[in-house]
């Protein structure tokens, strides 16, 4: 293998998953492959609709009806979680893997004080003691960034703010020090400032805990400077799988170049962005072909053929793409 | 000066109940006297995050809400006391394009029929074969072909929804148009295509724009100059260049830097109650003992203004 000193921690391989509605079979992730090594954030960058949050599910398995994980394998730290029990599974939902999702109002019980939701978690899968859990809880508090712990343990979710609540889901998902943070679009809900201090605080958490993480999100710019590796998604498929500064300095994928420069890349002679024709396909109408094939500049007619595979050209370094 | 628009000292307070059972009101001040200037054929980026006020300042400029104080100039009449006839004949020349093209158009009407409504309402186009023709016209202005004409919304996409929104926006040939986060509800692949649109439109018409948005990389595209919003107050403005490669205020320089992707690692400050003074106080990194106690007020040249403290 290509990593020869890093630990893997998860390891997804030839993941698909489809919903079943009906008369259709919608393709939600189709032979999604990658690595998350052990300390590292790996990125999925996507638009909506390209599967990333099913990827996420699919990991935690949480898929449900009319959706089912078709095949793969999720091997977490040497168990491939596919093959265990529901009630196996629960213990390692919270317990190994932690989760945060977008919406940190609803994920919220409106009803407990903060603290005793908290304290919940820790109970649920771990001590029991109430001392002990209470101590854990106010350090958690601290832990996330609240400066008078003792207060925020007995408000209620309304009193705070969405940058608070988002706080506080984080410190229910480290609880009970999970190897790895599954974080689904954390910030979308927050604006900009907020959103900077909640990056910021789980880029600090994952380095002092030396977590690992899914980090999801449909903004390439916040990855710039979240994590290590990074897997761009298109049509349900991973296209690229690159390092995070190979990534925004030279994109593999025409997909991924179209991106970037549809955000950072003004063309002086036209005095226009620089945008990717058509628009993303339905997962239920996908081309023939490379799914990217008829908005591609580079386009061949090897393309509109059969897929191409995912291929590796560099050292950590994979892309799913003809030119290559 | 040849302004457009103009607005000044614009207020819109809410009161709002704290909660469903208590009976002690809050007054949010979504817009805290605001005050813009904006000439023919340029755009004004107006930026700030979500509650800044923009969206409000927006409805409020178009009196789609009414302004509790302030006034609104448009081509030299004040909105506020013009009278209702001749408000319907200035709404020709200013139209406004929302964020979801979803909502904003009506699911039983047809696109051909989205578009030459504002036609016949207004009594620009007359006759049916006139009305047709210009439809097609507008449609091809936005990008659209003919076979959009017979569909309904949902069966469109929605970077072309957006594009039958802005193409209802043009037919009324206006003087002003004010978009309100028009490509915030679309995928990152089909933002830059609506944004180019937004420039041919300028390049080809002398049309002005007050374009709101939160997405600075955005507004640094489309606009020559800049208002910066933080809770319903002017924070800085200024020329394009001017703000965005020298910006004076914290919050602008907070904002610059995460449309980098760069961000701050920073604990959250406390909130603690109520207290007059900078309202970025709790979240500026530059801030002094005096920024509490005293409100900034607006000060600079024309060319750029901030209110903040720390530039004097």
């Amino acid at each position: 293998m290509t990593n020869t000193n890093k630990k893997i921690l998860l390891e997804v391989t030839g993941l698909y998953t489809s919903f079943f509605t009906g008369a259709e079979i919608i393709p939600a992730v189709n032979d999604v492959t990658f690595t998350v090594n052990v300390g590292e954030v790996f990125g999925i960058v996507g638009e909506s609709g390209s599967g990333k949050t099913v990827t996420a599910h699919s990991i935690m398995r949480l898929v449900h009806p009319p959706g089912r994980i078709v095949s793969g394998r999720i091997v977490f730290e040497g168990t491939d979680l596919l093959t265990l029990s529901d009630k196996q599974m629960e213990e390692v939902r919270g317990n190994r893997i932690g989760m945060v999702f977008q919406e940190p109002m609803t994920a919220l019980n409106p009803v407990l004080r903060i603290g005793e939701q908290i304290a919940e978690a820790i109970e649920i899968h771990g001590t029991r003691d109430r001392g002990d859990v209470r101590k854990r809880t106010l350090e958690l508090l601290r832990q996330v960034g609240f400066d008078e712990p003792e207060k925020r343990y007995i408000q209620y979710p309304h009193q705070l703010s969405g940058g608070q609540r988002q706080r506080v889901l984080m410190a229910m998902a480290i609880s009970c020090d999970p190897s790895l943070i599954i974080a689904d679009e954390p910030t979308t809900a927050l604006d900009v400032a907020t959103e900077s201090q909640i990056l910021g605080l789980i880029r600090g958490l994952v380095d002092t805990l030396g977590m690992s993480m899914i980090f999801i999100t449909h903004d390439l710019t916040i990855m710039k400077s979240m994590g290590q590796a990074v897997g761009l998604m298109y049509a349900g498929r991973m296209v690229e799988r690159n390092r995070v500064e190979d990534f925004f300095k030279e994109p593999l994928h025409p997909y991924g170049r179209g991106l970037l420069e549809s955000i950072f890349g003004f063309s002086s002679d036209t005095k226009r962005l620089k945008a990717i024709p058509g628009s993303v396909p339905k997962l239920s109408e996908l081309p023939s072909g490379c799914k990217f094939h008829p908005r591609c500049p580079y386009v061949m007619d090897v393309c509109r053929g059969e897929e191409p595979a995912m291929k590796e050209v560099g050292k950590d370094q994979w892309v799913r793409c003809y030119l290559y | 000066m040849g302004s457009l628009l103009s607005v000044l000292d614009l207020k819109k307070y809410y009161e709002v109940r704290r909660s469903v059972f208590s009976v002690a009101k809050e007054t949010i001040k979504a817009v805290d006297g605001v005050s813009l200037e904006l000439e023919a054929g340029r755009t004004l980026g107006v930026v700030g995050e979500s509650g800044s006020g923009k969206s409000t300042l927006a409805r409020c400029v178009l009196l789609l809400e009414r302004p509790d104080a302030g006034e609104v100039i448009f081509d030299g009449v004040n909105l506020l006391t013009a009278g209702r006839e001749e408000m319907n004949r200035l709404r020709r020349h200013m139209q406004i394009i929302f964020q979801d093209p979803y909502s904003s158009l009506n699911p039983r009407m047809k696109i051909a029929d989205i578009i030459a409504e504002p036609l016949k309402f207004h009594n620009i186009t007359k006759g049916r074969a006139n009305v047709s023709a210009k439809v097609g016209e507008i449609l091809r202005s936005v990008g659209l072909d003919e076979d959009s004409l017979g569909k309904y919304p949902h069966e469109m996409s929605g970077g072309q929804r957006q594009r039958v929104a802005i193409g209802r926006a043009l037919a009324t040939e206006p003087a002003l148009i004010i978009a309100d986060e028009p490509v915030s509800s679309l995928d990152v692949s089909i933002q830059a295509q609506i944004v180019n649109l937004f420039l041919d439109i300028r390049e080809k018409s002398n049309i002005s724009m007050v374009f709101v948005s939160h997405d600075l990389n955005i507004v640094r595209f489309l606009s020559d100059r800049i208002l910066v919003l933080y809770r319903g107050k002017v924070v800085e403005t200024g020329g394009r260049d001017e703000v965005f490669l020298n910006p004076l205020h914290p919050y602008t320089r907070m904002l610059i830097k995460a449309s980098k992707g760069e961000f701050a690692l920073r604990q959250e400050a406390p909130s603690d109650g109520e207290w007059e003074g900078c309202s970025y106080y709790e979240n500026c990194e530059d801030k002094e003992g005096h920024c509490r106690g005293q409100v900034p007020q607006l000060t600079g040249g024309n060319d750029h203004k901030v209110a903040c403290f720390l530039n004097k």
